[in-house]
């Protein structure tokens, strides 16, 4: 049926409203439809959530609204609305028989935009369309609030092509499609509600590397859209575009950076001068499967999550030990490590593999971004010197490709809390246009990762990748690593130590390395803290955690410290994968130092 | 036309003793309200496609049950979706034992999901026994030229 392409809006919004729904109960599917038929919705049922997902990205606006059972066999109902919420930008509501808070939240969490308890009454469905409503009003809001009306005008919807191939359809038709979007764009215009219409783009996780990548070469306080567009050469891209786009990016930045500072430091690990004789020789963890100490002149890793990204990192399984300062202890599981920039300290992997896929930089806004793409990796690059780089956000994965990446490398058996410690030596603070090749290389000067594992059990590999974890290449910085970031990685601690560079809070961590170092229990117990707070669960107390860190610098830097849960879930897979990490001891302080 | 409204009136009758029951609750009344000229047979299709899924849950949940080393997650997803279902439909009593049965899933108490198992299975052939009685009630009414009370 092609009459997606067929304005859904007429003159009597919100009849004609399309409506997708999803549920693998053929019972409620028939009667979801007949209600909403009811409605005078224009319905669109589904069976699986693969479907789903073909059916969306086949019309990239062929939907206003969609609805989704949390409980579907073949993906996670949280799952897809993630997706959804990222890939295509629409309201979804969730649905189930369950009312348990814990699910709800988790809902809400993830982006729904409600929840509703089976059984569904039809009353509830009438007035879904305000959620469509207020959607295109929020976005109307956000433009104008950013962009001179001059430069908004009628988007198109370019091809919905995209590096990832989320290729609509072939060629002719997507010129057809245009055209039609064109049209459709006309039409709504007389008759929707809100005035101003804005064509959708799927920012897809390409594409949204680019437009970070392109941020970052510009510089983040000269960026512009026009400089953006150019650089990004990606031809079907309008201005508009990325004008809106840009737009988002600040505000997910800004808004960030606002709950950053929200946050004060609840202490706990801070940079702290971890000089490298501390950290000397390798802990004995027992458990470690790597120790390294990272050299404070081995600049930090750089880790980009992305697998792709990662490929340019090298890490370098062999365990150099006196050589790092930090150490590293590396999760049993396999991996991938996606290290970037300088692995020079070689990280060793024993059976396990520590990916890390966060490069810190500017995480929030990679992270932060996540909220527009699903950059559940959150790199976070802690690059040691480096700025975060806003091209976290090139590391920013599709909640899809990580969740592919993640079935690929299967989350090792034990969950293993990695935490780490990332020693700086003296960075430059982070700024957000730092180039992700600098960080690459650089991996400034010195991170050293330090991982402390406490227990084979506690590696976690928090990678999206499954067995990947994220090194977080401590900027001095910026360390603020946003635990949500890495819900999915959640049991990373970032320890982020900067060597030799003296920064308020820093002290602590270094205190506490050296307590790490020295085997002394209490600084396990910070740690500890911050793992447990990591391990929360999806909630923000996990900030406290990173927040501990306390990087007075950092103001200026939009560290990520949270990231929108929901971007993460793909990555996490489950939720329950968390609450079972809570149920491992967080520290088995015996195994910790060595 | 007397045996029309003889016929009405036992459906009137019957209806309001299965939700006296429990055996049905408003849900099934929103499931008639939903029907209308378009969609003459919707309740009977629904019901249908309720009768399909459950057979099959139930048969998976004695699969389930039946393995050596239960799979307790499997039977609980079972459940839920069974649970959903029933819902839908607003097939009460099947609801309720749903809930209990989930219970000994969490508590993975074999002998307590067995009996569950065997008490969800009874009160849904008690239901479909039920619904098609209904169903054939309603038959006798159009068949007779009548038209179903509401």
């Amino acid at each position: 049926m092609d009459s997606a392409f067929c304005p859904p809006r007429t003159d009597a919004f919100p009849a004609g409203l399309r409506v997708l729904v999803v549920d693998d109960d053929p019972t409620w599917l028939k009667i979801l439809e007949k209600m909403l038929k009811k409605c005078l919705y224009e319905v669109t049922i589904c069976g699986l959530a693969r479907d789903a997902l073909n059916l969306l990205r086949e019309r990239k606006d062929g939907y206003d609204i969609v609805i989704s059972d949390v409980n579907m066999p073949d993906m996670d109902g949280f799952k897809l609305l993630e997706l959804v919420g990222l890939e295509m930008d629409l309201p979804v509501i969730m649905m189930s028989v369950d009312g348990e808070t814990s699910r709800v939240m988790k809902g809400v969490q993830h982006g729904a935009c409600d929840y509703l308890l089976k059984p569904i009454r039809m009353k509830e469905l009438r007035n879904i369309w305000q959620h469509v409503f207020r959607k295109k009003i929020n976005e109307v809001r956000d433009i104008e609030s950013h962009e001179s009306m001059d430069d908004f005008q009628i988007m198109r919807n370019g091809p919905e092509q995209s590096d990832d191939g989320y290729l609509v359809s072939g060629d002719p038709t997507s010129v057809k499609k245009r055209k039609d979007t064109e049209n459709k764009h006309d039409d709504r215009d007389h008759c929707d509600p809100s005035s101003v219409k804005k064509a959708r783009v799927v920012w897809s996780v390409d594409l949204h590397q680019k437009f970070v990548r392109a941020v970052n070469q510009i510089g983040f306080d000269k960026v512009g859209p026009k400089k953006i567009l150019d650089l990004m050469n990606v031809p079907w891209l309008t201005r508009e575009n990325v004008a809106s786009h840009l737009q988002k990016y600040r505000l997910y930045l800004s808004r960030l950076q606002k709950e950053d500072d929200l946050k004060t430091s609840c202490g706990g690990i801070k940079h702290s001068d971890l000089s490298p004789k501390d950290s000397s020789g390798s802990f004995g963890l027992s458990n470690l499967t790597n120790m390294h100490q990272n050299d404070a002149a081995n600049s930090g890793y750089g880790f980009s999550g992305n697998k792709k990204l990662v490929q340019s990192i090298d890490i370098d399984p062999k365990v150099q030990e006196g050589d790092l300062k930090g150490i590293i202890s590396l999760p049993r599981t396999e991996q991938k490590k996606m290290l970037t920039g300088e692995a020079s300290d070689p990280q060793k992997a024993r059976s396990s593999q520590m990916g890390f896929n966060h490069s810190f930089g500017s995480i929030e806004q990679d992270v932060n971004y996540a909220a527009f793409d699903s950059s559940i990796s959150a790199q976070y690059s802690w690059s040691g010197e480096k700025v975060p780089e806003a091209q976290f956000q090139e590391e920013h994965r599709p909640s899809v490709q990580l969740e592919t990446s993640f079935n690929q490398l299967p989350v090792p058996g034990p969950q293993h809390h990695i935490q780490v410690d990332c020693l700086q030596p003296t960075l430059p603070p982070i700024s957000p246009g730092s180039s992700r090749k600098e960080r690459d290389k650089a991996s400034p000067a010195k991170i050293k990762p330090l991982y402390a594992s406490y227990d084979s059990h506690h590696v976690s590999n928090v990678s999206p990748a499954g067995s990947e974890i994220d090194l977080f290449s401590v900027q001095s910085k910026c360390q603020m690593v946003n635990p949500q970031a890495f819900e999915p990685i959640s049991n990373i601690t970032l320890n982020m130590r900067n060597q030799g560079h003296n920064q308020s809070g820093v002290n602590d961590l270094e205190s506490f390395q050296r307590n790490l170092i020295s085997g002394s229990g209490s600084a396990l117990e910070s740690l500890e803290d911050l793992q447990v707070h990591w391990l929360q669960g999806d909630c923000n107390p996990m900030n406290l955690g990173l927040r501990n860190m306390e990087f007075s610098d950092y103001h200026d830097q939009k560290l990520i410290t949270e990231v929108p849960f929901h971007l993460y879930d793909p990555l996490k897979l489950d939720y329950e994968y968390l609450s079972d990490l809570t149920e491992y001891p967080i520290m088995d302080q015996g195994l910790f130092i060595a | 036309m007397d045996g029309v409204v003889q016929l009405q009136r036992q459906l009137l009758d019957y209806t309001t003793l299965l939700f006296q029951e429990g055996f049905l609750n408003d849900q099934f009344t929103q499931l008639q309200q939903l029907q209308d000229e378009t969609n003459p047979d919707f309740v009977v299709e629904v019901v249908s496609l309720f009768f399909e899924d459950s057979e099959r849950l139930l048969n998976e949940l004695a699969n389930t049950l039946d393995q050596q080393s239960i799979d307790f997650r499997k039977v609980d997803s079972h459940v839920h979706q069974l649970k959903g279902s029933s819902s839908s439909i607003g097939a009460q009593r099947v609801q309720n034992v749903c809930i209990a049965f989930r219970n000994f899933c969490d508590a993975q108490n074999t002998e307590g999901c067995l009996k569950c198992l065997q008490q969800v299975k009874n009160e849904y052939a008690l239901v479909k026994n039920k619904l098609e009685t209904l169903f054939q009630l309603e038959q006798q009414i159009l068949a007779a030229g009548g038209s179903i009370p509401m």
